[in-house]
């Protein structure tokens, strides 16, 4: 079932131009980057990008950054929200069940393949982010890169290759959170759209309250808190403490909101 | 086959299926009517496991439902409230999907799979359908096309609501054979229809439901039973009226409607007086009159009070 689903997903169209749109992000503000040689100033805009101007090897994460707001959420959401409520939507859902397909495995194989598309459109972009910073901005021979890291000292390409798996990683396992609130959502209603665009609403909730000095109370629990920490995986040394922090609390909302999504799904009427 | 004991189903403070205990045999083609919001919908989706039901059991091909229906949905087919495919994708390609989305253990090969699908699209006419994707389809193609999704795993049943929706008569007759002979070959039938003179046409047994409850359940010729009465035609129909006297419970111009033991005595009779008799014989209930007679009215209407 799980192979079932990941062709699913992998060969429909939809998909694909979504990870198109998210690479093309980037790489247009690479271009005007390279064109105008005007950078944010440091401290200002997206992470890196003022760095970037420098070595485009770094731009690999600077697209992460860029993307990481706004476009992956979205993205994320919307194939989230689409798993159960799109097939309900579609009446595909219950031939699904009377094939049968069980319903937990149902589950278990639309959340694999979500989580596929989440790593691969990561890997993406920080795949395009990397060849396009090196093309646009600046390709001195690998060996030879000593970049500056957030803190000041230099690291070497070895080390900044290194982190910058370790951003991936842990920029997919947060928008892991992001799949399991539109997963759950979408084994709530049978309207994909309201599956997903409930998850954004969540999330942009979140970002608004991090900005409320009256908030922060909650600042500490809200999802979208330590998304930008993956930053400090380029600190020298590499400061731990927000990042394992956020892998903790996505670890506990995806945990929980699968749970949910697994209870209601499998005792529900599936009336569509 | 199917088997229900006192299966209820409420929605708050609605009991939409109240208390039925259906009862499907092996080898039957089975009709199961009854108006719009009546139940059956909901009685198809508790079968199919899809909706849980408030009380009762149920077992399909001899397991309990939703308990074990994993075990056995693999060997039923079914229609539910019309076909529905990923109209991004062909036909060919959906069954495909379906066909692997099954269970592992009865899965069948994958290399078997092409000709799994192309023998289903064969059986209901859509062999050369080609690469079209489903959003391009008719009425009556999407409906063949989850006709051959139900028929994909070459089921012991086949639960079927409103199969030739959306067809021709050309597509009708195709189905109704198509329905013969598979029952020919052992598959059991449960079919939901409106069109009464299909079922009429089909059906060994028929199951009435009326707001919920199962009014009657018995071989369809039960229902057409006679009534016995004997339908006469005749040119002379006022010489006969003034024959037979009282025993003439109804006459329609031509048509009388008379109540006698012997219908070939009457024959004789009317004969032996000079009465020509164009057609006589015994009035049977049609399916319709006698579902008419058993269930209120459709919970389509909403009357001003």
């Amino acid at each position: 079932m799980i192979r079932v689903e990941l062709g699913k997903l992998f060969r429909r169209p939809r998909t694909w131009m979504t990870i198109g749109l998210l690479d093309a992000l980037p790489t247009i503000v690479a271009i005007l980057l390279a064109i105008t040689g005007v950078g944010p100033r440091p401290g200002q805009g997206p992470a890196f990008l003022s760095a970037v101007l420098a070595n485009g090897s770094l731009f690999a994460v600077a697209a992460l950054a860029i993307v990481l707001p706004l476009f992956l959420p979205i993205a994320v959401a919307v194939v989230a929200g689409d798993t159960i409520a799109g097939e309900a939507q579609a009446g595909t859902l219950r031939y699904l069940l009377i094939r049968p397909v069980g319903r937990t495995r149902l589950l278990v194989a639309k959340l694999v393949s979500v989580f596929a598309f989440v790593l691969v459109s990561v890997v993406l972009v920080a795949g395009t982010g990397f060849l396009v910073g090196r093309a646009l901005l600046g390709n001195q021979p690998l060996s030879e890169v000593a970049v500056t890291s957030v803190s000041g000292s230099t690291l070497t390409p070895g080390q900044i290759a290194a982190r910058t798996v370790l951003a991936i990683g842990y920029v997919a396992f947060s928008m892991l959170g992001v799949a399991a609130v539109a997963l759950f959502l979408s084994t709530v209603t049978d309207s994909a759209l309201s599956a997903s665009m409930g998850a954004l609403a969540i999330l942009i909730g979140s970002s608004l309250l991090l900005t409320i000095d009256a908030a922060q109370a909650l600042q500490p629990y809200l999802p979208t808190r330590y998304w930008l920490s993956f930053i400090d995986l380029f600190r020298d040394p590499i400061l731990w403490r927000n990042v394992l922090r956020g892998i903790a609390l996505q670890g506990v909302y995806v945990a929980v909101l699968l749970g949910a999504a697994w209870a209601n799904f499998a005792t529900k009427d599936v009336t569509s | 086959m199917i088997v229900t004991h006192a299966l209820t189903k409420r929605f708050g403070s609605l009991t939409a299926v109240d208390s039925i205990d259906l009862d499907v045999r092996p080898g039957d083609i089975y009709g199961f009517l009854g108006a719009n919001g009546s139940g059956k919908t909901t009685t198809v989706r508790m079968l199919l496991g899809l909706v849980m039901a408030t009380s009762g059991r149920i077992e399909l091909l001899g397991r309990p439902v939703p308990a074990d229906a994993g075990r056995v949905l693999d060997q039923v087919g079914a229609l539910v409230e019309g076909p529905a495919a990923y109209g991004h994708l062909s036909g060919r390609a959906n069954l495909s999907l379906l066909d692997a989305s099954g269970p592992r253990r009865a899965r069948g090969s994958r290399s078997d799979r092409g000709d799994r699908v192309a023998a289903a699209l064969d059986q209901v006419g859509l062999g050369g359908i080609g690469r079209r994707p489903v959003k391009a389809y008719s009425l009556g193609m999407r409906q063949r096309l989850g006709l051959a999704a139900a028929l994909l795993r070459r089921p012991r049943l086949l639960v079927l609501d409103e199969p030739t929706n959306g067809l021709d008569p050309q597509g009708i007759r195709e189905i109704r054979e198509l329905l013969l002979r598979l029952h020919a070959g052992g598959t059991t039938i449960f079919l939901s229809s409106h069109l009464l003179a299909e079922v009429e046409q089909l059906c060994t047994r028929v199951g009435v439901l009326d707001r919920g409850r199962l009014v009657a359940q018995s071989p369809l010729a039960d229902l057409q039973a006679p009534t016995g009465r004997t339908v006469v035609r005749t040119p002379d129909a006022t010489a006969a009226l003034a024959l037979l006297d009282g025993r003439v419970e109804h006459r329609d111009g031509d048509t009388l409607l008379v109540r006698v033991a012997d219908p070939a005595a009457l024959n004789a009779l009317l004969v032996g007086n000079g009465v020509r008799v164009r057609e006589l014989g015994p009035e049977r209930r049609s399916l319709e009159q006698a579902v008419l007679e058993l269930t209120g009215p459709s919970t389509d209407r909403a009357d001003r009070r």
